[in-house]
């Protein structure tokens, strides 16, 4: 039992936190940024390449430096608390993840390298307009051709999809039922392969992403990732880990939104005296407090069951952890903001920024209501280790 | 970051588990986790078997009959205890005067007390709140004069919580009135009840029971000798005994009890074409409090491990178990009271005999009639100990530096 950093966790931290905080302490700075190019910074993504950070869940064979999820929580957390815009959890977290437990040795060859060095960005495109949060509700289909497949259909929300160089896509393969967990294949495919198209648009929170659509996509048989028919599992695998990212990513920013708050408290003055002498705007302060630990305690437990072999005994964990930082980001969000005022709904100060990342988080990979059902399904939480 | 226990730490949990349900009597275990009370003589004798093995005091120092067990194994024992639905040792000896007087008492009052306490020979009761001092514990106004070699005590105490049963109460009085803060010139007193003047009145709770007891002491004479450390430095004693309270506070083993409870019994309570249990709405409901419950839970394990690798340092994290935890225990008790719907209603006086040839009760299921008395009971836990909206003050003070 040991909730601390090692010393390597420890100067990771201190490590990309001196990259990211002062590349986007200053809003102006980041509204150029995202203006330009991808909406991200190509030079800070450089450096998060010569720092290891695209390296970091690759294993060492690949070239990687066989991070796990508690690496990836000290990286995602301080992307949280700075605003990063930088595609790391779709680029190395989703689709690095989806290389590293499904590629064939050829295909990790060709990317993870490119990936490391950071010359080569993937996007996972999988959500349809029909699944909602439901992982195995994939209509795209693949079909079998003499060379290949040929892939058809569309896609929805592709994190960071406007500017990736390969994707990796969900297909159906076999099984008449849409939404059978059996009989999805995923498949590597170049961006701009013929047949691709792409309407790109920004986020809420300042990112971007795609709609992209397959018309008649051909791939060779040597672009499936990982086992024919049988994607459902390692999709499901690497949104586990893909939700331990964003729980972590949520602390990192209600972590600097609360300190924000607190700071706000103690300088503003109102009445001659500063608002934070009030006590009703103390104990709003205390229950920010109190939600961003429980989310931090739950982001821990995340983080460890994200690697978990039991797939029931991950899915009910992560399940947990998600509905945990939904409640506490929404609070601590919509807390935040009402406490600072007029200041808290403009887009000239970070607390709204904060809340707008913090209320995205909450809609991704599954909201509270689906968390909960799979969590009741699970037989609820008292049994867990 | 390893947030396992370690296979020492698995083997001792077993080792806790299996001790208290081989040892505990079931039906004691029963009625406590069917949410009705122990009366005395079950709580002394379950605390007699947890001393015999060396189990009612692990947390004292070792040479008055602690353990020596590490942070993560006190709150292990601690968890299963209640898991188990076991009564815990009476926390007033075991957590309040126990470990004051092993810290501040002298080596005879040591030898006289200690052993006492830990084998529940006297049963204690805690002399702090007073009618006008809640909250604002410091402003007591309950009188020790010293004459001679004796105490002259006058004053009242209230909320003392199964004074009805007492052997013994510590007392907080103010042996200094002249002293510049509040704070100074309290003193803490032991007091036999049995000592003319002192005077008992159980109040009745909401839930129909009674717990709690308003004491008066009327010219009480007790040795000076009972003075539990320096004169006019009981305060000291006090906030040693309240930080002492917190260890225990978020009680999630016995919040986990109750919600097993509530999951068994919703299967078997009629709805419609089917169980309560087949209502997702209900279902969920339960779900959430199992989740925030999770969570504090790896919070409580955060500040065990924490206590373990800085000692007593204050951990921040460790000021959210008292208002997290005595949330989620009255939510527990809400689902309860939802479970039971209107069976919660027939009311059925706990201390009354059933009636010769009947063992059921007026209406409705045997589980129903304790939901209400419960949750009317535990709207407590969120007042006693320092109220969460105290709480909410310290936390703001001491960690947001407010």
């Amino acid at each position: 039992m040991d909730f601390e950093y090692s010393d390597e966790q420890r100067m990771l931290k201190d490590s990309i936190d001196r990259l990211i905080g002062p590349a986007y302490d200053d809003l102006g700075k980041r509204k150029a940024t995202q203006a330009q190019g991808p909406g991200f910074s190509e030079e800070l993504w450089s450096k998060y390449a010569e720092l290891g950070l695209t390296a970091l869940p690759f294993s060492e064979e690949d070239g990687g430096f066989g991070g796990g999820p508690v690496e990836t929580m000290v990286v995602m957390e301080a992307i949280g608390r700075g605003l990063a815009l930088e595609p790391y959890l779709a680029s190395i977290v989703i689709a690095g993840n989806l290389l590293r437990l499904g590629g064939t040795a050829g295909q990790r060859e060709a990317c993870i390298p490119k990936i490391a060095d950071g010359s080569l960005r993937v996007a996972f495109a999988h959500v349809e307009r029909q699944a909602r949060y439901d992982l195995f509700d994939v209509g795209t289909h693949a079909k079998k051709t003499d060379h290949g497949y040929t892939i058809e259909g569309d896609k929805s929300v592709v994190l960071s999809g406007d500017s990736a160089q390969k994707l990796i896509v969900s297909a159906r393969t076999s099984s008449a039922s849409r939404r059978d967990h059996h009989g999805i294949t995923l498949f590597l495919v170049d961006a701009d392969a013929p047949g691709i198209s792409r309407r790109d648009f920004p986020t809420q929170d300042g990112q971007r992403g795609a709609a992209i659509s397959f018309a008649g996509v051909d791939v060779p048989e040597s672009a499936i990732v990982g086992t024919l028919d049988h994607g459902g599992e390692l999709i499901a695998h690497v949104i586990d880990i893909a939700i331990a990212a964003v729980c972590s990513e949520a602390v990192g920013a209600m972590t600097s939104l609360h300190a924000l708050t607190l700071d706000y408290l103690k300088t503003r003055k109102q009445f001659g005296v500063p608002i934070g002498s009030f006590q009703v705007l103390q104990h709003k302060a205390v229950d920010m407090f109190t939600a961003l630990e429980q989310a931090r305690s739950m982001t821990y437990f995340a983080a460890m069951m994200a690697t978990s072999d039991d797939p029931r005994e991950r899915r009910r964990a992560l399940s947990a952890a998600k509905v945990q930082i939904n409640n506490s980001a929404k609070f601590v969000g919509e807390t935040a903001v009402q406490l600072h005022g007029g200041i808290g709904v403009t887009m000239e100060y970070r607390a709204g920024h904060y809340f707008k990342r913090l209320t995205m988080i909450q809609s991704l990979f599954g909201d509270t209501d689906h968390h909960m059902r799979i969590v009741d399904h699970a037989g609820g939480m008292l049994e867990t280790v | 970051m390893d947030l396992r226990f370690t296979p020492e730490e698995v083997a001792f949990r077993d080792q806790m588990r299996t001790f208290f349900r081989e040892n505990i009597p079931a039906d004691i275990r029963n009625r406590l986790g069917s949410g009705r009370h122990v009366n005395k003589e079950e709580w002394v004798e379950s605390q007699r078997i947890m001393n015999r093995h060396g189990y009612a005091v692990p947390h004292w120092p070792v040479e008055y009959g602690g353990r020596g067990w590490s942070p993560i194994q006190l709150y292990i024992y601690n968890e299963e205890m209640m898991s188990e639905n076991c009564p815990t040792p009476l926390p007033f000896n075991t957590h309040m005067v126990g470990p004051v007087i092993a810290a501040f008492g002298t080596e005879a009052q040591k030898a006289q007390y200690l052993p006492r306490i830990a084998n529940i020979d006297d049963w204690w009761c805690q002399g702090f709140s007073e009618p006008g001092a809640g909250s604002d514990l410091a402003s007591l106004k309950t009188k020790a004069v010293r004459e001679g070699e004796e105490w002259v005590i006058n004053g009242q105490k209230t909320w003392t919580t199964l004074g009805q049963w007492a052997d013994w109460i510590f007392v907080l009085a103010r042996t200094n009135p002249e002293a510049r803060k509040p704070q100074e010139g309290i003193s803490f007193i032991l007091v036999d009840m049995k000592t003319p003047g002192v005077t008992v009145r159980p109040i009745q709770l909401i839930d129909g029971d009674y717990e709690v007891n308003e004491v008066w002491f009327d010219d009480v004479r007790v040795p000076y000798g009972n003075l539990v450390g320096t004169e006019n430095r009981g305060w000291d004693c006090a906030k040693f005994l309240l930080g002492n309270e917190r260890s225990n506070i978020a009680r999630i083993g016995a919040s986990k009890a109750r919600l097993r409870r509530i999951r068994e019994i919703a299967r078997s309570v009629p709805a419609g074409d089917g169980a309560l249990w087949d209502s997702e709405a209900f279902r969920h409901k339960v779900a959430a409090v199992e989740i925030e419950l999770k969570a504090l839970e790896m919070t409580q394990l955060r500040v065990v491990a924490a206590e373990r690798d800085h000692g007593n340092k204050p951990n921040p994290a460790s000021s959210i178990l008292k208002i997290k935890g005595s949330e989620i225990q009255q939510a527990t008790t809400e689902l309860a009271l939802q479970m039971a719907g209107p069976f919660a209603l027939a009311y059925h006086d706990s201390n009354e005999e059933i009636p010769e040839g009947r063992n059921d009760l007026p209406d409705g299921f045997g589980w129903a009639d304790t939901a209400a008395p419960e949750y009317f009971n535990y709207r407590k836990v969120s007042i006693y100990g320092g109220s969460n909206e105290i709480q909410r003050n310290i936390i703001a003070k001491a960690v947001l530096g407010f």
